[in-house]
């Protein structure tokens, strides 16, 4: 598997270079805590991470809270309004490492459907007080209003990236996160292709890995959660799905959900 | 292995379904493998008895496509290769290389170790067993011949089964690989149907082969079965529609043609082909170290020329295309393999082409990179 070397520059304080853990804040935007719950998962490494890092803001977790700045920011969730982009500045002049996780931070998350689309509409249907509702018209990545340190893709994320990224920012060794194709997960864990073998639908070709193929090994096509591998072939996978009889409605519905417009923005670049 | 000449080209045995010999070497071995049936698929996976294996299974192959049905024979190998080659069992996806430990101010470093993994294998097709020929000379020719594959390699007993099904995506007729095991099996038997079940006709390849078939104490095949056995080859090696020319070591070492943007449209550059391919051996290192920061672990894994980020060199891939990947794979596989080791990269197994998602299938593209370029524009 390969990967790409992405590890930031961190100056510690001097505090920290004398033994003080580092602060860590975990910062939630329009998302479903999926993220944040991943964290909480990793239970049987929890109490090593708690001797690492002083644990400053993380509502999912605890109500303690404890005012910045923050040596490390972990942020889950899209920007949907403006009170929400003027919360993320603030957040990363707080921050001295902003760190992003999941698909809704990396790329917009599902929310990022509204983009382009009649928003004004959408709110008079759904909500009896529309008036209420203080929305921008679209669902942008974290990344599209303040510099990123790193990000760790998926909806949800994955807990060994999780502990791999906090243990490489701790611990300052470059961290390596795989750029090639689900697929590379697939065969490395024998899973059976369930495209080839099965004729089900899977993005993986064009998927970047760090799931270890969850979805195939459960028999299911994967739907593209991590987003764009590092040269997606996006109009070659669409005929392929074609063939096995997916029309365009379910092509672009594939291709258009947990990476809303991901995919369709790696065709516009150039694929190859 | 040890070859026992004599016997190879005389002595014949016969075996009445396939539970005595797998008994025998579930005994012997820490591990036997064999296929079965798995999600839809043959796959090479542990096994305990005979009844694990497939029975009246069939296959079919085509590029992109693979699929089973049931037929009404008793045969246990009667369709063609499924994904697994022998190459995860030398030269797995993970293998790890050393630990490191932070103790008393310094650090420990714990180079892995590698026992000899006693295994045995059983249904191992003549192509499979090429492929670990020609994989072992990549890992263990040069001056650092790799441990790891050396103690696996050791450990494996092969027993092969003369391919009477091949799939029409592969071609070891034409590769000279195949369909019936000539060398580096322990035994080798040609299964045949009869009125009384699937009968299996052996031949020692090594002492440890001829040992294991006289602790059987198998009976000597009559003349009638070592007749129709020595028959199978011949009929699976004409069921081969597909083939690549005698020069296509030079075809693939064409740099300049328009084919290779042609099949860059269409390769996903996803990495299926070469983990699939019984030969390809190319990896990757990758270190986990734990949270406290005391202690790091170095893995090999599987790597794919496919991948951008493999051809990093210094600031930037220097196969920074899909056209340039696809070229890099083909021509180092039936091209500069010649160079680098002596022969072809390639053995004729066909897994690339049914296991690639789009189906590319490189007979083709060697045939029309064969055809000149101007003609191809």
């Amino acid at each position: 598997m390969q990967h790409e070397l992405s590890s930031p520059t961190i100056d510690w304080p001097a505090r920290i270079e004398r033994g003080e853990p580092p602060s860590l804040a975990v910062w939630k935007f329009a998302s479903c805590d999926g993220c944040q719950l991943s964290l909480l998962d990793c239970e049987d490494e929890l109490l090593a991470l708690a001797d690492r890092v002083s644990i400053s803001y993380f509502p999912e977790a605890t109500t303690a809270m404890v005012a910045g700045p923050y040596d490390v920011s972990l942020v889950e969730g899209s920007i949907t309004s403006e009170h929400d982009a003027e919360r993320i500045r603030q957040i990363r002049r707080d921050s001295a490492l902003l760190i992003t996780i999941g698909a809704c931070a990396t790329a917009g998350g599902i929310q990022a459907l509204r983009n382009g689309r009649d928003v004004d509409g959408f709110t008079s249907i759904v909500y009896a007080h529309p008036e209420y509702i203080s929305t921008l018209a679209t669902s942008t990545p974290i990344a599209d209003h303040v510099p990123v340190d790193l990000e760790l893709r998926g909806c949800p994320i994955d807990r060994g990236q999780l502990l791999q990224m906090l243990a490489s920012v701790l611990n300052r060794h470059a961290l390596r996160l795989p750029t090639t194709s689900v697929c590379i997960e697939c065969k490395a864990r024998s899973t059976s292709c369930v495209m080839v073998a099965h004729g089900t639908p899977c993005l993986g070709p064009i998927t970047q890995a760090g799931c270890n193929a969850l979805c195939p090994s459960f028999h299911r096509g994967c739907y593209g959660c991590f987003g764009p591998m590092e040269s997606p072939n996006v109009g070659a996978l669409r005929a392929q799905l074609g063939t096995l009889g997916l029309d365009g409605d379910a092509i672009f519905r594939l291709l258009n959900t947990f990476n809303t417009g991901a995919f369709a923005t790696a065709v516009e670049e150039g694929s190859t | 292995m040890d070859l026992v000449q004599t016997d190879v080209a005389t002595d014949r045995w016969v075996l009445r379904g396939l539970d005595r010999l797998i008994e025998a070497l579930v005994g012997r071995f820490d591990e036997v493998i064999g296929p079965v049936v798995l999600d839809g698929v043959v796959r090479l996976q542990p096994i305990e008895s005979a009844d694990d294996l497939p029975i009246g299974i069939a296959d079919e192959q085509a590029p992109a496509t693979y699929r089973l049905r049931r037929d009404a024979s008793a045969l246990r190998f009667s369709y063609g290769l499924g994904p697994d080659s022998l190459k995860s069992l030398v030269h797995p996806p993970r293998s790890p290389v050393w630990t490191m430990r932070r103790r008393d101010g310094s650090l420990v470093v714990d180079a892995a170790h590698h026992p000899t993994h006693e295994r045995a294998v059983i249904g191992a097709r003549a192509c499979d067993i090429d492929g670990l020929r020609v994989l072992e000379r990549t890992q263990t020719g040069g001056d650092h011949a790799d441990p790891a594959f050396r103690a696996n390699r050791n450990g494996l007993f092969v027993v092969a089964v003369d391919c009477t099904h091949p799939a029409p995506t592969c071609f070891c007729a034409n590769t000279g690989t195949g369909p019936s095991a000539r060398d580096g099996h322990d035994i080798a038997m040609t299964e045949l149907e009869t009125r009384d079940g699937a009968v299996y006709v052996l031949r020692a390849g090594s002492e440890r082969g001829r040992a294991l078939i006289d602790e059987l104490q198998l009976e000597r095949a009559s003349s009638e079965l070592i007749r129709r056995a020595a028959r199978e080859p011949g009929v699976a090696a004409r069921g081969q529609p597909r083939s690549l020319p005698a020069n296509a070591p030079l075809i693939a070492k064409l740099a300049e043609h328009p084919q290779w943007d042609d099949v860059a449209e269409r390769c996903l550059a996803c990495g299926n082909c070469t983990a699939v391919c019984p030969t390809c051996f190319c990896t990757d290192m990758e270190d986990v170290v734990s949270l406290d920061g005391d202690g790091a672990t170095r893995v090999r894994v599987w790597d794919t020329c496919f991948s951008m980020e493999f051809s990093r060199v210094g600031p930037a891939p220097i196969r920074g295309s899909v056209t340039e990947r696809y070229r890099q794979w083909l021509s180092h596989k039936l091209g500069t393999w010649h160079d680098q080791f002596g022969e072809s990269g390639c053995v004729g197994c066909g897994r690339c082409i049914t296991w690639c998602p789009v189906g590319i299938d490189l007979t083709a593209e060697i045939a029309a990179l064969a055809a000149p370029a101007e003609a191809a524009r």
